[in-house]
């Protein structure tokens, strides 16, 4: 992680400072598009290193994020997620597809090109014992960035970077010592303070809080949303924690093998999932409530293991796992749609709406096996819910799917 | 929660010098330090607790808070290690099914490891060797144990392995670990720690490297197996959601000391200790409506080898200057009880905390 956060820094030497620093992307505009992403890694194998095939990391990603929001990216290790923020970051190169930011596509820009966006855009990473050079003092690592890119900030980069240091909630004072003298959530600091040194618009952040402890982590995320408010920035948050996610977004993207199968608010996608796989990632988060120990009912138990990005599934990627899949999950992959305003999702099944492929009803082998773990409960309440929905014929009224939902269900349960 | 998980798994007394205690495990005023270069680590400091059979005990606190030492304390492991002249410094009593651990004979308690007492690790791509198969060290965990041939010990690999839901067992059993994935491997670690049916089973954050879906598998797994066997079962996390899923009682550690333990129930409903607070407020939760912003604990945690005098969590407190009385704040808090089989170790007179909790913690969760 070290090294890519160094090559990128590398990759920017001296640049005149005279680049523009202009905040124009209004809240609300688009700030970065990305449109059918890919990424694949080959394969090679034997002396001659041909290529004998590719992991499919990042597959077809349609996205867009807006300036001023969070947009919160979850989904299981392996799924590409972690890939997709080095790519809109373009510390890997694309095979394909498109990233404009701020309406530039930067897609294929070289090293030169890539360097005035790179004060724009900026990266805080998970592993904030990895991510920092431990032969650097604090005040070394901070103020790379104004080195590399030549700029000198008003009153000296030293009481810059004593001001970044106290803005993160450090002492201004150690900006002589190294990293090993902090613990894990100050070393985390000191990364977000590298990130925000040249007042970037966009900031990706790769798991930002998972190397750290609970109470720390807490720590951390207020100061994400803190810094939000004060500098207006937008964030792109890469978590594999649904909770940590929910709390810090304004949209989430949910992706399962290099796709995206759900993007919605964060409100309609906690109240009313609509992909089945975001529906049983949801419910296999263990809740910290006793009294609910040991409730079955809920829970969607997913079979196996998530396929090998190598040879991905045909068709819809979750159709192995999938309790709803028929043939024609199988056959067609299903296109990201905005079947709900706001909520975007790819299913040819999906929950708490109207089927997109009625006439479908078969179910594959595969699905049987996995409706085994699926509990009655949820697959009555979810016939019921496509019911009431298709009765309404798509009228897309939020309000009372939300509710018979099971989200809307337990938090109606709470009070 | 029922009737009968609060009466089961009791939380012991603190203990009185008396032996022959009535608990399956009995832990007694532990004691784990570690001498260093720069000092003495005192990494458990003083711990006390009781688990019966068929009960399950959660420990949660934070890295370094003493959660994974205790365990390797129980299952002897760190005497064991010849490695350097460093061994750990360990004190106070550990009674398993009326046996002391640690005044026994190495030999004996030996015997008892795997077989009456085994542990789940963390990561099992590192506690599995990846030069043997999975069948290979399963069998070997097996004949150890039981005086059998290689055949049979195999095919009760192959029904361990069935067990913990491998698909194909009889063929997966010749793979290695590195053949697995990491459910799968997880998986696999604990049809080997099971195959001796021990009666006390130890998890130290069993599904921490895994991703949710699966920690959801592995965890009915674990609740299944428990009900199955009736072993007694110690998870060390430090997800409260994990615990929540699967503890009967609960131990909250801070500083290599219990600052809380009792039911489940209480101490996620009535907590009477300003850490487990914290550790309630720092955490976002999906089945509560949004949160505006989480209240974390301030600070970091402490050294182990300069533990504040007194609470260890003093410096941390948000409530450290609420006036107390007859209070020396320099005297470490001794766990009181606050409720039936529920202690708690706080300066703070009991009213003060339940007065902070109602009023000013419980509504901002």
């Amino acid at each position: 992680m070290s090294e890519n956060a160094e090559d990128k820094a590398v990759a920017a030497p001296a640049q005149s400072a005279g680049a523009t620093l202009t905040k124009d992307a209004a809240p609300g505009e688009t700030l970065l598009k990305v449109t059918g992403l890919q990424k694949h890694f080959p394969i090679k194998k034997g002396l001659l290193q041909r290529q004998v095939g590719a992991v499919h990391a990042v597959d077809g990603l349609d996205f867009e994020v807006r300036a001023g929001e969070t947009l919160g990216v979850v989904g299981e290790s392996g799924c590409g997620k972690s890939t997709m923020g080095r790519l809109i970051t373009r510390l890997l190169e694309p095979t394909g597809g498109t990233i404009e930011f701020e309406g530039k596509d930067i897609t294929h820009l070289g090293v030169a090109g890539m360097r005035p966006m790179r004060r724009d855009v900026q990266m805080v990473f998970q592993d904030p014992y990895s991510s920092l050079n431990p032969r650097h003092t604090i005040g070394t690592i901070i103020s790379a960035p104004f080195r590399l890119q030549g700029v000198e900030p008003e009153g000296g980069v030293k009481k810059e970077v004593q001001r970044l240091l106290s803005v993160v909630g450090l002492n201004p004072e150690h900006y002589n010592r190294y990293p090993h003298e902090f613990s894990g959530g100050q070393r985390q600091r000191i990364g977000i303070a590298r990130a925000l040194a040249l007042k970037p618009k966009l900031v990706v952040a790769d798991e930002p809080v998972s190397a750290l402890d609970v109470s720390i982590q807490a720590q951390v995320v207020n100061l994400l949303d803190d810094l939000q408010q004060e500098l207006g920035l937008t964030y792109v948050i890469i978590a594999h924690d649904l909770s940590v996610v929910r709390h810090v977004s304004d949209r989430i993207a949910v992706m399962y093998l290099g796709k995206i199968v759900e993007l919605a608010d964060r409100n309609s996608l906690y109240k009313a999932p609509m992909h089945p796989y975001t529906k049983a990632l949801m419910s296999a988060v263990p809740i910290p409530d006793p009294a609910r120990r040991g409730v079955k009912s809920e829970r969607i138990l997913l079979k196996g293991d998530v396929p090998s990005p190598i040879s991905p599934p045909s068709g819809c990627r979750f159709h192995t796992r999938c309790w709803k899949a028929t043939e024609i999950c199988k056959t067609t992959e299903p296109p990201l749609l905005e079947l709900r305003p706001g909520q975007r999702v790819a299913c040819h099944h999906p929950e708490n709406f109207e089927d997109q492929a009625p006439q479908d009803t078969i179910l594959l082998s595969d699905a049987k096996e996995a409706a085994e773990l699926v509990p009655d409960a949820v697959l009555e309440e979810s016939a019921e819910t496509s019911a009431a929905v298709a009765a309404e014929t798509g009228a897309a009224s939020d309000a009372t799917t939300a509710e018979k939902a099971p989200a809307g269900k337990k938090q109606a349960e709470e009070k | 929660m029922t009737e009968s998980t609060k009466s089961g798994a009791a939380v012991g007394e603190p203990a009185a010098a008396s032996p022959a205690p009535s608990a399956f495990l009995e832990v007694r005023d532990l004691k784990v330090h570690f001498p260093t270069d720069d000092g003495l680590v005192k990494s458990v400091d003083g711990l006390s607790f009781t688990l019966e059979k068929g009960k399950t005990l959660g420990i949660v606190g934070e890295s370094g808070s003493g959660k994974s030492v205790t365990s390797l304390g129980i299952m002897g492991l760190h005497t064991a290690g010849q490695y350097g002249k460093r061994k750990a410094q360990i004190s106070g009593e550990i009674w398993l099914n009326g046996t002391e651990l640690l005044s026994a004979d190495p030999d004996h308690v030996r015997k008892l490891r795997g077989r009456e007492m085994s542990m789940i690790f963390q990561d099992p791509l590192s506690a599995l060797h990846p030069y043997y198969t999975i069948g290979q060290q399963i069998v070997e965990a097996y004949r150890i144990h039981h005086d059998v041939d290689k055949k049979t010990a195999r095919r009760r690999a192959v029904e361990m392995l069935d067990r913990v839901g491998i698909p194909q067992p009889d063929k997966r059993v010749d793979n290695y670990p590195h053949e697995f994935s990491g459910g799968m491997r997880q998986r696999a670690m604990i049809a080997m720690s099971l195959v001796n049916n021990p009666e006390l089973l130890i998890a130290d954050e069993p599904t921490t490297a895994l991703d949710v879906t699966v920690q959801a598998q592995i965890l009915d797994l674990i609740r299944d197996l428990q009900k199955e066997f009736g072993s007694a079962v110690i998870i060390i996390t430090h997800d409260l959601g994990v615990v929540a899923e699967l503890a009967d009682d609960l131990l909250v550690m801070y500083g290599g000391r219990c600052v809380e333990r009792g039911p489940a129930e209480k101490v996620f409903y009535e907590p009477r200790h300003p850490y487990t607070w914290g550790l309630l407020g720092s955490m976002p939760r999906l089945d509560r409506d949004q949160q505006e912003r989480l209240i974390p604990v301030k600070g970091s945690p402490p050294s182990l080898i300069n533990i504040p005098s007194g609470c260890a969590f003093n410096p941390r407190c948000p409530y450290a200057d609420v006036p107390k009385d007859n209070v020396t704040r320099t005297v470490r808090p001794e766990l009181t009880e606050v409720g039936s089989k529920h202690w708690a170790a706080c300066h703070m007179s009991q009213e003060q905390r339940e007065r902070i909790w109602t009023e000013e913690i419980a509504p901002k969760l």
